[in-house]
């Protein structure tokens, strides 16, 4: 198991009120985001464990353009991944954050 | 926590429908979408943390909830205790925290006596490399249940997921007061691979999908009165039906029992002997038994209505 | 010991407990006075349809007729057994009734005492001596959950392996200490000395309260988690509007 986390600046807060969402399973290929409002508001994390190791370049990429992208300022992912792709990691990441942003129904 | 903070359908558009697929849905959608809107409340919910300690040593992932979710909500306006284990993560199998978790949930139900539960089965039974820890679960699982039955508390289980109920979690299932099930529901207690396995391909081949569902499936358990409802697919019909069948279920005690023990030997004695799923139904009278497989839920359930009407008061 | 050994060491009085074809069944004097029911699985048979019905059978007819002496369920299976035919029927729901049946009479005052005195797993384990309310083992005794061949091929893991990492935790690997420590077994008794004094030591000693095996297996280091997640869901729960 590797445990990764990065922390990035944050050109602005994420949108919306909630304190906390989850989206996905851990399972293989495939992974779960928690999101929690947690930080300052220009500041964000991402924490990552992970059963595949050796990867750490990949998660950074991916963490840093999602970051670059939806600019999560104030939350902290953490993320349990069964070895997803990329690019699935890349969709979580999206949608924790909108979820996260969506009124209170 | 309120389970609106947690994810919406991951296919947007079925947001909120109620037409959802039972079988698609993850865990946390059937509860979201089971209950009424905004009633859920998550008892250590992920954000808790509350993983398991054991998987470590395998090198498997953990999953923050331990892959049951647990909490309180409303059916039409009605309090619900509610379980639900997701298929997906360890395929649903009862680890220490996961089956604590329920086994809380039970022992609250007892004490509190007026609320019913409603058990989310979706599960291969006992995780292998807690084994020890899970099995001890189902054990309190079951022995919580009936006190909390004992108590006047009507515990249904629903089940339609990717993982069935089985091993253990088809024991616990077997204690409810009533059952639900769907097409892709799967009740058992050992499964088909692992029947292969220990006795060969002869006498179960666990690649033949038919055989799997004629022997297991949800229209056979019907049938067979392993089960009071056969359910449409769509969360919605397993909300009805969970409501419905709070409303019916026996209250637990010696009665009961007895009518249980009845059941279940007339069953032997009627269809002992019988070599596949289709025979038993042919003995019961259903017509173009042959057909059970294919038919829609619908026209399925006036078959399976005028061959076996359900009783509640012999589980 | 044999079965026999151990009969006639439970029950010096005497019993009348039949073995046929693995389905035990029968009743036997304490010696302290009074009478205990006596079911089982003997000769590490598996516990199937045919089987788990005739035992519930006899507990309900045993609740049935009143008494307040104990129901002794005494083990040595094989796990649930395996087959189409049983899988068919609803094995769920046999296994079930079962364990429904001693559970009951356990609440109704008829004490439940669980001797395994051989082998036992997965469902077999579930619907007889993990159903009573207090499991005690002879030394010898190995319950499993689930067999190492079994686990090394869903684990991909070799045997070894899986032995290796046993060494380390006793939350998989089968094994009496491991059900010990977990929780499942109260205490192993002592094979050389009387079994019905021991029986009535642990007889006296049962106490109302509910279910302690999660606390149990706390005390004793096998389950860190599971008595206080209870607990707090529990908890919680109560609260909850």
């Amino acid at each position: 198991m590797e445990t990764l986390s990065y922390r990035h600046k944050a050109q602005e807060r994420a949108a919306g009120s909630k304190s906390l969402a989850i989206i996905g399973v851990v399972a293989s290929g495939n992974l779960e985001v928690l999101v929690e409002r947690l930080l300052p508001d220009t500041e964000c994390q991402v924490d990552i464990n992970t059963a595949a190791e050796g990867f750490g370049a990949v998660w950074e990429a991916v963490v840093a353009d999602f970051v670059e992208r939806r600019s999560p300022g104030g939350l902290k992912l953490s993320i349990n991944d069964g070895g997803a792709r990329p690019d699935t990691v890349a969709l979580r990441l999206a949608q924790a954050v909108r979820l996260i942003e969506e009124d209170d129904q | 926590m309120n389970i609106s903070d947690r994810e919406t359908a991951t296919v947007p558009h079925l947001a909120n429908s109620k037409t959802v697929s039972w079988y698609e849905a993850s865990a946390r959608q059937r509860v979201q979408l089971l209950l009424d809107a905004g009633s859920f409340h998550e008892f250590i919910g992920p954000e808790q943390r509350e993983e398991s300690p054991h998987l470590q040593v395998f090198d498997l992932p953990t999953q923050f909830d331990d892959g049951i979710i647990i909490g309180r909500g409303r059916i039409a306006g009605a309090p619900v205790f509610v379980a639900a284990q997701e298929g997906r993560f360890m395929g649903g199998a009862f680890g220490e925290v996961h089956g604590a978790k329920l086994t809380g949930l039970l022992r609250a139900a007892r004490d509190t006596k007026s609320v019913p539960v409603l058990i989310l089965f979706d599960t291969g039974g006992v995780r292998l490399q807690e084994a020890n820890a899970g099995e001890l679960a189902i054990a309190e699982i079951m022995r919580a249940l009936i006190e909390a039955r004992m108590a006047g508390v009507k515990i249904v289980g629903l089940i339609g997921g990717r993982a069935g109920c089985y091993g253990g979690g088809g024991l616990i299932a077997g204690c409810c007061s009533a059952l639900a099930v769907s097409e892709q529901g799967r009740i058992g207690v050992s499964g088909p691979e692992v029947i292969e396995t220990n006795r060969g391909v002869e006498e179960f081949n666990s690649r033949d999908r038919a055989l799997v569902w004629r022997t297991m499936g949800g229209k056979h358990r019907r049938l067979l009165g392993g089960a009071e409802a056969f359910v449409d697919e769509t969360i919605q019909s397993f909300r009805s039906f969970a409501l419905h069948l709070i409303g019916s279920a026996p209250v637990f005690g010696a009665e009961v029992l007895k009518a249980e023990q009845t059941r279940l030997e007339q069953r032997l004695q009627r269809f002992g002997l019988c070599a596949d799923a289709v025979d038993i139904w042919k003995a019961e009278g259903v017509a173009d038994a042959e057909a059970v497989p294919v038919m829609a839920a619908a026209d399925f359930n006036d078959l399976a209505n005028k061959a076996r009407e359900p009783r509640y008061d012999a589980r | 010991m044999t079965l026999d050994d151990i009969l006639t060491s439970l029950f010096p009085k005497g019993h009348d407990v039949a073995n046929d074809k693995g389905v035990l069944l029968g009743s036997a004097l304490l010696q302290s006075g009074g009478s205990a029911v006596v079911i089982g699985v003997a000769g590490r048979s598996p516990l199937g349809v045919d089987e788990a019905i005739r035992l519930s059978r006899h507990v309900l007819d045993a609740v049935e007729q009143g008494g307040e002496g104990p129901i002794l369920v005494l083990v040595d299976s094989d796990s649930q057994r395996m087959s189409k035919r049983d899988e068919l029927l609803g094995l769920n729901e046999y296994l079930a009734h079962l364990a429904k049946c001693l559970i009951y009479a356990d609440m109704q005052g008829r004490p439940t005492v669980g001797l395994l005195y051989g082998h036992s797993a997965a469902g077999a384990f579930l619907a007889t001596a993990l159903a009573t309310r207090v499991l005690v083992a002879l030394p010898g005794a190995d319950p499993a959950v689930m067999d190492l061949p079994s686990m090394s091929r869903v684990t991909k893991l070799s045997i070894d392996m899986l032995k290796e990492k046993a060494k380390s935790t006793p939350v998989f690997a089968p094994g009496l200490n491991n059900l010990a420590q977990t929780g499942a077994v109260f205490t192993i008794w002592d094979e050389k000395t009387s079994l019905a004094e021991q029986l009535q030591t642990l007889l006296g000693s049962i106490q109302g309260a509910g279910d302690q095996r999660d606390r149990l297996g706390k005390h004793r280091n096998g389950r860190p988690k599971a008595a206080d997640i209870a607990e707090r869901v529990h908890d919680l729960a109560l609260q909850s509007k």
